[in-house]
């Protein structure tokens, strides 16, 4: 047996009956990152010897009746969450020699049951990219076909699960950053609700819209994850007290929004994969389909690019070569700061940095920024009717309780494909985007395979801290 | 919209960042295209529409107003960090002298 293929249920079961210790485990996936992390390059610093330390430390809380959900189980966190005592780069060279002197809430809730931190996840620098070709330590390939991405911006988490690395991942999500790579390398990723984790600790990039959240083997783990780490946090003004909303009723009404399968772009394979499982869907006495509208879906990328740079420039602020960092040769305060941040961060960086600080600078804030921000609402709306009353008759003035999408108009393209056409990599996020501008909860699960074996991810979107119908939904897929 | 050079120097400027002729050109086209791609905002009518700026509905999330200590070994940690020290002070470049 592979230990390091098993799912966090199998681990938790394997580790209570003494089948395996932690250390065995531990050692399995350290094994397959040594053999496999040159190629694909899932991670950007592996912690072998601490880890197995807190390997052996949780083989003693399992021996002496302290064993909790994820005790023993190696985990990996995308390098833009900080990790105390452990580099934390965040894909930027800018950080490179960064030692994080405190640790994201969520990291410290899932360390405190003594699971195993095995590593860092490479990604796309600071969360800016949708291929994980803007992590300054190279792309992260993509397990199913190393010739294409691993989508992004956490690629590296996606594909340590995939790959078997680690037995799951904790990534970011901006705009699709975990969803999206989720689809690309068949696994389950989801995206919360924005204010049910706390962001403490993590490398903002759009703060009115990052998020936090696991990748995982199986829609059950990431439903284990996502209890863990969910919940108020004092040190995160957003966060929210959550509780869970099941659907109690017999039926989950679930709505098509017949806009996410008509995008540009949209590859036919996936359309007929997503298609087929909806038709699966449909013939379960527990679940009732329904084709919905939502016509301000196409808006929600332009409205996503101009409020993330915004917000995105002000907060690379930080990242200035000064109070910690990598700090350029320099002559005169102003090149510390402009030589730093030109070698210290990728194209993407710099181009998000430029538009935001163009949309924010004086006589454009109300042409960009604020008309965005004003579209934004209307996208909330168009979900908010589908949740309440989507369109009226049809559906007799009840809402859906659900959305299914497919997660990507298209399987994983190949590196280098898009990295030069900067509209068609924003608009991967075609479909992602939607449910985070509004700050809704969403999940990618695997659907199926293309002709090529392509993974292809179908997305559920939720009404807001609704995730327990998202999990419900999920089960059936 | 299109952007010359000379804009996205200035906007580089604002920015804190050095870019090269390579990048002048690389970003001015790239921007333009960006901003050109944006304008389909225009065609929505948002007249009388608020704007979002949070999606929590909370309010007034306040936290009393008083300095926590740090403990002694979160304070060396930081200090590390420091790109340019002197004992357990932060070294940084005059602010006044040198500005371009």
């Amino acid at each position: 047996m592979e230990l390091n293929r098993l799912t966090i249920i199998e681990c938790h079961d394997g580790l209570k009956k003494g089948d395996f210790t932690s250390v065995e485990l531990t050692q399995a996936c350290l094994d397959r990152i040594k053999k496999r992390n040159k190629k694909i390059n899932a991670f950007i610093s592996v912690f072998e010897k601490e880890a197995l330390e807190e390997a052996k430390k949780a083989d003693e809380m399992i021996a002496t009746d302290r064993q909790q959900e994820l005790t023993g189980i190696p985990f990996a966190v995308k390098d833009a969450i900080n990790t105390i005592d452990r580099r934390s780069t965040g894909g930027g060279k800018i950080l490179d020699n960064y030692i994080s002197p405190y640790e994201a809430t969520v990291i410290t809730k899932i360390r405190e049951q003594g699971a195993v931190l095995i590593g860092k996840n490479n990604c796309d620098a600071f969360g800016h990219g949708a291929s994980n070709e803007q992590s300054m330590y190279g792309p992260v390939r993509n397990p199913h076909d190393e010739k294409h991405v691993s989508g992004g911006s956490s690629g590296g988490s996606a594909v340590s699960v995939a790959d078997h690395q680690c037995i799951f991942s904790i990534g970011e999500d901006t705009g699709g950053s975990i969803r999206q790579p989720a689809s690309f390398c068949g696994v389950v990723g989801l995206r919360p609700s924005y204010g049910r984790n706390s962001r403490y600790g993590i490398m903002p990039m759009a703060s009115s819209l990052d998020t936090v959240g696991p990748l995982t083997k199986t829609v059950e783990d990431c439903a284990i994850v996502q209890k863990i780490i969910e919940g108020r946090d004092k040190k995160d003004a957003t966060t929210v007290e959550t509780q869970d909303i099941a659907s109690s009723k017999k039926k989950l009404r679930v709505g098509v929004p017949k806009e996410y399968f008509n995008v540009e772009g949209m590859d036919e394979e996936v359309k007929k994969i997503i298609e087929g499982k909806i038709q699966k869907l449909g013939k379960n006495k527990k679940i009732e389909i329904m084709p919905v509208s939502l016509p301000m879906t196409k808006y929600a990328i332009p409205v996503y690019y101009l409020v993330v740079p915004s917000e995105d420039s002000s907060n690379m602020g930080r990242l200035d070569g000064v109070r910690y960092g990598v700090q350029a040769k320099h002559k005169t305060l102003y090149d510390l700061y402009a030589k730093s941040r030109a070698e210290g961060f990728p194209e993407e960086v710099k181009r998000r940095i430029m538009i935001g600080t163009y949309a924010l600078s004086a006589g454009y804030y109300d042409a960009y920024y604020k008309k965005a921000q004003k579209v934004r609402t209307l996208i909330r709306q168009d979900f908010e009717r589908v949740f309440s009353d989507p369109d009226g008759s049809a559906s007799g003035g009840v809402g859906v309780d659900l959305l299914v999408t497919p997660t990507s108009p298209f399987p994983a393209f190949k590196v280098g494909e898009k990295k030069d056409d900067i509209l068609a990599m924003y608009l991967a996020d075609v479909l992602v985007a939607p449910a985070a501008v509004a700050g809704l909860p969403a999940i990618s699960v695997p659907a199926g395979k293309t002709k090529k074996g392509l993974p292809v991810g179908l997305q559920i979107i939720g009404n807001r801290l609704e995730e327990e119908k998202i999990f419900q939904l999920a089960d059936f897929i | 919209m299109k952007l010359t050079p000379q804009e996205v120097e200035d906007i580089a400027k604002l920015a804190r960042l050095e870019l090269s002729v390579k990048e002048k050109k690389m970003y001015a086209e790239q921007l333009s295209v960006v901003l050109d791609y944006v304008e389909i905002l225009n065609e929505v009518d948002t007249d009388g529409v608020e704007e979002t700026c949070q999606v929590t509905g909370l309010e007034d999330v306040v936290r009393e107003d008083k300095i926590i200590e740090c403990d002694e070994e979160t304070k060396k940690k930081i200090i590390d960090q420091f790109p340019e020290k002197m004992g357990k002070l932060l070294k940084v470049k005059a602010i006044f002298a040198d500005e371009k």
